[in-house]
């Protein structure tokens, strides 16, 4: 059985393993850095679908369909499935996963929710509970665009300290311990709120987060940012993955080369006009399942510490004048057997 | 004033009232609702007051046609219509002097909606 | 966290970049300007095609209306707009966009529920409160002519 430790630290028992994963992006991921990572790539943000929402339900089926052609497995051989999205009431993994007969929990974790499902499947994959757990997310650039912020064709600037909503999914599959990658622990965040208000500075939000959580499990697991090959946030982006290294730093810690964020990662900054990075739980999940657990399935990462973020924000909390709650998980992920 | 002394001060004009939208925009953290309708208002109170109207004999277009000249023309519809039916004139003076421009606006966007396939915000990042 | 929330919103304050003044303000002198003179020719033409002041006024906004509804439409007033921000929303054309583009967003709810209730959600704020000033310029107006001081 998984053991709680403390600081909402869970260590599995079993090392649960990815036993799949899988991916599907727009055309402005399928031409950044990583583009030749993801396993589906539409030029048409559509995705052959009439509206912005039915297509990101599309963009999520597309990613658990890879992930289980990939794994020579069926929808059948799902026992448990953890999804989330950005939309209100969940409403891209609602409405994509209706037909598939998979028991069902949807979450919200805001960008945070591709580390909170798989944090939750790997529980239920320790524990023996059900055969196959997948833990899938997506967002959508247009779709959020429209339930957070304005138009399509509406005529704005953006601010520099805003983030670029990815249309992207991705899709873990976990199982009993089999083959790597494995995960070995997790650690569950607290809300973390520092007062930061402007909507359009998420990173800065979340940093804070990220920092917590990343601390809770150090502690936990009594490790030191060295143990890792990667520390990886999801979306912080430039501004917060600054402001977590600065937090850090006040601990005399540096979080050297080994440290990376998602946001950064999907993105080509210089290039491609995301301002202050990629963001959207479809960035951290696809960056997670279409670039780092291949590589860590090829041996050239052993140790990884996916802490995905997410700013708990309302859009009319916000207007009340409330700040931004944020939170971050943390899940190990590790090439090692050692058990 | 000379033919083209009208265009080169429409420019000038309406240039300035942009850039001071612009370093409202970037200087403080005003969104650019709150910025429009600080315009409209300021153009009712400049137009109320009386200084609008000899701004737009010299700009032309520089004044008319930044949203301060939406507001100078509710106040000048307001004062006209006051001044020939009375007090009711409150009321029906601004949207009778703007009604072009809303309904113009109001129907283009019905129509647009009927013609128009959606756009595509990321094409344009990478074409 | 060592940090309080002042002081961590004083760090983040300075980790953020600032937004590039010395390019944006330009741009939008130089793109509203340009809109306003396209405003000046056509008002000039339709003074010359002999429309009075006023009606050449009205048809100059009606005209620059449609206009941005075909660029918003076409998807090319925001691509305009991102580098002349406010060059490109102060004028009537910007209005016009704010009107268009959520009409045709929402198109995908329904003519009724979503272009009709939805047509206004950017640009309302100003037709209110526009009229209300002016609304109550027209009152103190009135007031001042019942009492006799203008």
């Amino acid at each position: 059985m998984s053991v709680y430790t403390k600081n909402g630290t869970v260590i599995m028992e079993n090392l649960p393993s990815v036993v799949s994963f899988g991916t599907a992006v727009g055309r402005m991921e399928g031409e950044g850095p990583l583009g030749s990572c993801f396993d589906y790539v539409d030029d048409s943000p559509d995705f052959g679908e009439s509206t912005w929402e039915k297509a990101e339900s599309r963009l999520q089926q597309l990613a658990f369909g890879q992930a289980l052609s990939k794994g020579g497995l069926s929808e059948s051989d799902i026992d448990f499935m953890f999804a989330g999205d950005l939309l209100n009431q969940c409403a891209a993994s609602g409405y994509g996963m209706r037909d598939n007969g998979v028991s069902f929990f949807g979450l919200y974790g805001a960008c945070s929710t591709m580390a909170e499902s798989l944090a939750l499947a790997a529980i239920f994959a320790d524990n023996g509970i059900g055969q196959y757990t997948a833990a899938v997310t997506s967002s959508h650039f247009c779709s959020a665009e429209r339930q957070f912020r304005f138009p399509e064709n509406y005529g704005g600037q953006r601010t520099p300290t805003s983030q670029w909503t990815a249309t992207a999914s991705g899709c873990a599959i976990l199982g009993a311990h089999y083959e790597a990658p494995y995960i070995k622990a997790v650690t569950v965040g607290n809300i973390t709120d520092m007062g930061i208000k402007d909507a359009n500075n998420m990173g800065a939000a979340m940093a804070p987060a990220a920092y917590a959580t990343l601390k809770c499990h150090f502690a936990a697991a009594h490790s030191s940012p060295a143990d890792y090959d990667l520390i990886l946030t999801g979306d912080l982006g430039y501004v917060g993955s600054e402001l977590l290294r600065d937090l850090f730093l006040q601990d005399g810690i540096t979080l050297g080369d080994s440290y990376n964020d998602c946001g950064l990662m999907l993105f080509d900054r210089e290039k491609q006009d995301v301002h202050a990075g990629g963001s959207g739980c479809g960035c951290s999940a696809a960056v997670l399942c279409g670039h780092i657990l291949p590589r860590m399935r090829k041996g050239e990462l052993r140790n990884v510490l996916f802490t995905a973020t997410g700013a708990l924000m309302s859009t009319t909390l916000v207007q009340q004048g409330e700040s931004i709650p944020a939170i971050a998980h943390c899940v190990h992920i590790t090439a090692s057997d050692g058990r | 004033m000379d033919d083209y002394l009208v265009y080169l001060w429409a420019f000038l004009a309406g240039g300035a009232l942009c850039a001071i939208g612009q370093l409202l925009i970037d200087l403080t953290s005003m969104t650019p609702a709150r910025i429009l309708v600080t315009y409209v208002v300021s153009g009712v109170l400049l137009g109320a007051v009386g200084v609008y109207e000899p701004f737009a004999e010299f700009a032309g277009a520089g004044a008319t046609v930044p949203l301060t000249g939406f507001g100078h023309a509710l106040a000048k519809g307001v004062r006209e219509a006051v001044e020939r039916d009375g007090l009711i004139g409150c009321l029906t003076g601004g949207l009778e002097a703007c009604a072009g421009g809303i309904t113009a606006a109001v129907l283009s966007g019905l129509l647009a909606a009927l013609i128009f396939t959606r756009g595509d915000k990321t094409a344009k990042l990478t074409g | 966290m060592k940090l309080t929330k002042n002081e961590y919103g004083r760090l983040a304050k300075l980790r953020s970049p600032n937004s590039k003044i010395y390019r944006n303000v330009p741009m939008a002198f130089l793109v509203g300007g340009l809109i306003c003179v396209v405003g000046q020719v056509l008002t000039e033409l339709y003074k010359a095609a002999g429309a009075e002041e006023e009606l050449a006024g009205t048809l100059t906004s009606v005209s620059l209306v449609a206009l941005s509804a075909v660029l918003t439409g076409m998807g090319l007033y925001s691509r305009l707009a991102k580098y002349a921000g406010a060059g490109t929303l102060v004028p009537i054309t910007g209005f016009a966009n704010a009107v268009v583009s959520p009409a045709l967003e929402f198109r995908t709810e329904g003519y009724v529920p979503g272009v009709g209730a939805k047509i206004f959600t950017i640009a309302g704020p100003v037709i209110v409160y526009g009229l209300a000033a002016s609304a109550v310029y027209g009152v103190i107006l009135f007031i001042a002519q019942m009492s006799g001081a203008v």
